[in-house]
């Protein structure tokens, strides 16, 4: 093994120091408390422009903290993330395009 | 370290990392697309529900509501699973492996409850194209939950027979991956299905 793969052999095993158990609970409270206040809005009388934003909001809050913390892409090799940004951002870019060609946007 | 453990943490492969979990977000980053199609698809026909019920009239929320809180616990609870094992604590790994089917499990007896009422209120699934929509979307996400549950029961039966050790824990890391993959596109269908306001009859 070359000098530079050991090196970054050495980096990941760096990288895998994962957090604690508790650290994972509190993770997982503020992820109750984000769902909680999107059923909360379910309950609440609110304009469709206010809501609708606020609502992916809070989605994508909880879809970056459970990719972070629970599938450890903020501790392992960036390569991880760029497979599954890239699926990711593919995904959007056509179905994007999809429901733009369907008129999503404007019949909703 | 076994040379067959060491290989699997990535130690001796061309990138330095593991190529079992590469191809693991190889295919969660494929299931993206998997997903997309089948949410988009139910965008473009939640309006067509004909004669049907509309899904702002059939869904309830609040019980899809306790379902999701159960999805998102299984979650704590497989990354609990993984980092007992990765301290060597077997019994604690088997006690949160376990955790998390049941809950799975209480999950997917959600879904199966939610489509029987639907069922029983008429929407069937060739009712309209709204209805086609959302049973092929929320069954395909329950097929994936349910094979995480054999996963899981899969890596429990292994432990007990005492294969499943500390070197191994990558296997466990894997399942954990699908398993908060299909957490994720809940958290998704959830707040885009169910949450944003939708049409009524």
């Amino acid at each position: 093994m070359s000098t530079a793969a050991a090196e970054h052999v050495d980096s990941n095993d760096e990288e895998h120091e994962h957090p604690s158990d508790a650290k994972y609970m509190q993770i997982a409270a503020i992820l109750a408390f984000v769902t909680a206040l999107e059923v909360g809005t379910y309950f609440v009388e609110m304009p469709g422009a206010v809501l609708i934003p606020l609502l992916m909001v809070m989605m994508v809050y909880k879809f970056f903290y459970v990719a972070a913390w629970f599938m450890h892409l903020r501790f392992d090799s960036p390569l991880f993330t760029k497979f599954f940004v890239t699926g990711l951002v593919l995904a959007t870019v056509v179905y994007g395009i999809l429901l733009t060609i369907f008129e999503f946007w404007h019949k909703g | 370290m076994s040379d067959t453990a060491a290989v699997s943490h990535g130690h001796g492969t061309g990138t330095g990392l593991s190529n079992n979990k590469l191809l693991m977000w190889v295919f969660l980053g494929s299931e993206c697309l998997l997903f997309g199609g089948l949410i988009s698809t139910y965008l473009i026909y939640r309006g067509r529900f004909g004669d049907g019920p509309a899904p702002g009239d059939i869904f309830d929320i609040p019980f899809t509501s306790v379902s999701s809180f159960v999805l998102l616990m299984s979650s704590l609870t497989m990354v609990l699973a993984l980092a007992a094992l990765q301290r060597g604590d077997i019994r604690n790994n088997r006690v949160w492996l376990l955790t998390t089917a049941l809950l799975g499990s209480l999950f997917i007896g959600g879904q199966v409850y939610e489509f029987t009422t639907f069922v029983r209120e008429g929407l069937g699934y060739t009712t309209s194209p709204f209805s086609s929509a959302f049973f092929t979307l929320t069954g395909f996400h329950g097929v994936h939950v349910s094979l995480g549950i054999i996963m899981l029961m899969s890596l429990l039966i292994s432990s007990l027979r005492g294969t499943l050790t500390k070197e191994r824990s990558e296997t466990v890391e894997i399942v954990g991956l699908y398993w908060h993959f299909v957490d994720v596109v809940w958290i998704f269908i959830f707040t885009v299905i169910y949450l944003v306001p939708s049409p009524t009859s």
